[in-house]
């Protein structure tokens, strides 16, 4: 990494106007943006780049949107553990319009909505949060008269990019579940043809919205996705393929119930139902809100229920078994065919050799009998003669 | 009576009786019964995941060595069984080979061990005794100390079971005791099989023939797509249950029926000659062979038979030296 345009970059960020707005000091700032850049798995320079983007105060304002959930996602959020998490959110984006957080109600604040909609048109970030019910034309879950069909379609016309955070927002979580009575879907499905972001998870881990989002803010763009709308950087992985209890797993060692001798011992928890080796996640990495100490699911003893994954999380039963999707070809399987050691050759030699000695016998029996014939013959010649 | 006519007659009479006996049929036995307390497993390759738990539990309850693969040593390569391995997870695959159980584009796992036949054909062929079948339990064990090394056994097993170890000068037969060898005898112990003890998912079930039988019977009767509870460890007191929906199995239990039935049965949704069974019909190979062979040799038969052809032979080579005699 090049020092000198590491200073440059560092000398161009305003870091006392950050302190001032921030209320954090210039250290804790660039460990932050150095945290996030690492968690991408990018250099110091974009860590740089994301203070700058972050010390900018034309910042992309958000209109951030609640359908049917239970707040989890922003409740997570607001509980990420640097002490200025929450100042920072706030401030490195502009959040136009939050039902939970906004200090204003009612019309005023629907009023602000489509305000910043209008002025920033085409350049807002729009975040998800919750599903949209589409029966009956969406009638079970209405803002302010609206309903959630209406508010997003209206909000995803204008918007720079669109964030689906949560499972109910990715594909439609818990209510989607049979019989899904007011057909809640997610917003990708809702929103056809149109690029949407997911970060699945029930609750999400703040950071893989954080990162995501910094992304943006950063190179005005979004990350790699796969074909679920999901950064690739967050959910290209099983849990099963991370998991610190995966050896446990490839050694048949396994808990059978709570608290039985190998759950106190940490064995592996597929037979209780663990949903790990079919959900795409980066808990077992970076565990949960970043409490330390083993704060997630698997490791503080419980299956992984499989939250972030569609067809998985409130589908399966908790209990039953998950399919184990990384032990698919080509993982390294012998073939019905494979034999271990070249044995038929070594069978074959072995019959020849056995082979050759057999033939010796036969042969030399056969000529030792010629030749006693011969004997006999000469041997009788004379003895005829002399008859 | 003259030497010529003794040789004649009693020529006459060697083939008459071969004939006679022949004629008599060569009688096979029946196949055997199943053992009066058959222990056995079912594996179900649906229900397996391919963790391979029941590989290393294997080798961790017989004390077997991992297979390196070349300079690879930290961990078990083995491809198939031999005198390292009594246990492997093998594949099958077809086409993309990404759906699980599918015929086409599909893969299916395959549990590769010892099917302890009921009439097991290594048992019949080994000249020494050193392979058994167990009178109550039905377990084909081996005895290295009565193995005189003749390896006749491997061509007896229609599975390609019983492995030699060819890189000792010492070498014995190595194969699936049913963990009831003697120190280890689970099975005796009142224990289940390491690999049906570590598998999670049930695939490799535990229990007595008769009950895993009919366990096998309950699943066929089931119809695709319904949820059933399938029962883990041991099928007569399984320490769990996970709910799952029924495959589309293939109709037969392997081993019910096949070359006289196994102890060890297996459950498949994909046709079984795919997972490497071979073409066998429900007479056991011991039962024909067995059959032939005690044919043969009954009431000294085959050294008649072969006396009298040596008789012959004997009789046409000399004639011409009694000629000479005569000159």
């Amino acid at each position: 990494m090049d020092k000198q345009s590491d200073f440059a970059i560092e000398s161009s960020v305003d870091f006392t106007a950050v302190e001032r707005r921030l209320g954090v000091s210039r250290r804790t700032f660039l460990k932050f943006c150095t945290g996030v850049a690492a968690s991408f798995g990018l250099g110091t320079k974009a860590a740089y780049a994301m203070a700058q983007a972050i010390a900018n105060p034309g910042r992309p304002p958000v209109i951030w949107l609640h359908g049917q959930e239970c707040t989890g996602p922003t409740e997570s959020l607001l509980r990420s553990e640097q002490p200025s998490f929450e100042h920072l959110i706030l401030d490195l984006i502009s959040l136009d319009y939050h039902q939970t957080l906004d200090a204003g109600a009612g019309h005023r604040v629907e009023e602000i909505k489509r305000e910043a909609m209008k002025k920033h048109h085409g350049k807002y970030l729009l975040v998800i949060e919750g599903a949209i019910p589409l029966a009956q034309n969406g009638i079970f879950c209405k803002i302010g008269g609206q309903t959630m069909m209406d508010a997003t379609k209206e909000a995803a016309e204008g918007a720079a990019a669109i964030v689906a955070f949560g499972s109910c927002a990715s594909w439609g979580g818990v209510q989607s579940a049979s019989p899904n009575p007011t057909g809640a879907t997610g917003a990708p499905q809702f929103l056809q043809g149109k690029t949407v972001v997911t970060i699945p998870g029930c609750p999400p881990n703040p950071a893989n919205f954080l990162g995501t989002v910094l992304y943006f803010v950063t190179y005005g763009k979004l990350p790699p996705i796969d074909e679920k709308g999901r950064p690739k950087w967050a959910y290209s992985r099983l849990i099963h393929e991370n998991c610190y209890r995966r050896p446990h797993f490839d050694a048949g060692r396994f808990a059978t119930q709570f608290g039985d001798d190998g759950h106190r011992q940490g064995w592996c928890l597929y037979k209780l139902g663990c949903k790990g080796p079919e959900t795409y996640n980066n808990c077992p990495s970076l565990e949960y809100n970043n409490v330390g100490g083993g704060v997630w699911p698997i490791g503080v003893g419980h299956p992984c229920f499989g939250c972030s994954e569609q067809g998985t999380g409130f589908n399966k039963p908790m209990f039953s078994l998950a399919e184990v999707k990384t032990h698919t070809p080509p993982n390294a399987f012998p073939n019905i065919a494979d034999r271990q050691n070249p044995t038929s050759s070594t069978v074959v030699a072995a019959a020849a050799v056995a082979g050759v000695a057999v033939g010796a016998l036969l042969g030399a029996t056969a000529a030792a009998g010629k030749k006693l014939d011969g004997t006999q013959a000469e041997a009788g010649k004379p003895g005829d003669k002399g008859a | 009576m003259d030497r010529r006519n003794f040789f004649k007659t009693s020529l006459g009479a060697t083939v008459a009786s071969a004939a006679a006996l022949a004629a008599g049929g060569v009688q096979a036995r029946p196949n055997l019964d199943p053992a009066p307390e058959a222990v056995g497993m079912l594996y179900d390759a649906t229900l397996c995941v391919g963790c391979k738990a029941c590989v290393s539990k294997c080798k961790e309850v017989n004390g077997m060595p991992p297979v390196p693969m070349g300079q690879d040593t930290h961990a078990d390569f083995a491809l198939d069984l031999s005198a390292k391995t009594r246990n492997v997870i093998k594949i099958h695959t077809e086409g993309k080979g990404a759906v699980k159980d599918a015929a086409a584009d599909g893969f299916a796992f395959e549990k590769r061990s010892c099917m302890h036949c009921v009439d097991p054909g290594c048992v019949s062929v080994c000249p020494v005794s050193a392979l058994t079948r167990h009178p109550m339990t039905g377990i084909v064990s081996y005895n290295k100390d009565a193995c005189i090394g003749c390896r006749t056994c491997m061509t007896g097993c229609p599975y390609n079971v019983p492995q030699y170890d060819y890189d000792n000068p010492f070498g014995q037969i190595v194969k699936c005791e049913m963990c009831n060898q003697k120190g280890v005898e689970r099975i005796d112990k009142g224990l289940m099989t390491g690999c049906a003890e570590a598998c999670p998912t049930g695939a490799t079930l535990f229990g007595s023939r008769g009950a895993l039988l009919a366990e096998a019977k309950r699943r066929l009767a089931l119809k695709p797509g319904e949820t059933y509870a399938y029962p883990r460890g041991d099928v007569r007191k399984p320490d769990s249950f996970h709910e799952k929906a029924v495959p589309g199995y293939q109709k037969t239990v392997w081993g019910e029926k096949e070359a006289g039935g196994t102890n060890v049965m297996h459950l498949s949704a994909i046709p079984y000659d795919k997972l490497g069974m071979p073409p066998l019909g429900e007479r056991s190979y011991a039962s024909i062979s067995e059959g032939v062979q005690s044919t043969l040799y009954s009431y000294l038969a085959l050294p008649v038979v072969a006396l009298g052809g040596l008789t012959w032979l004997v009789k046409r080579n000399t004639s011409g030296e009694k000629e000479g005699g005569a000159e």
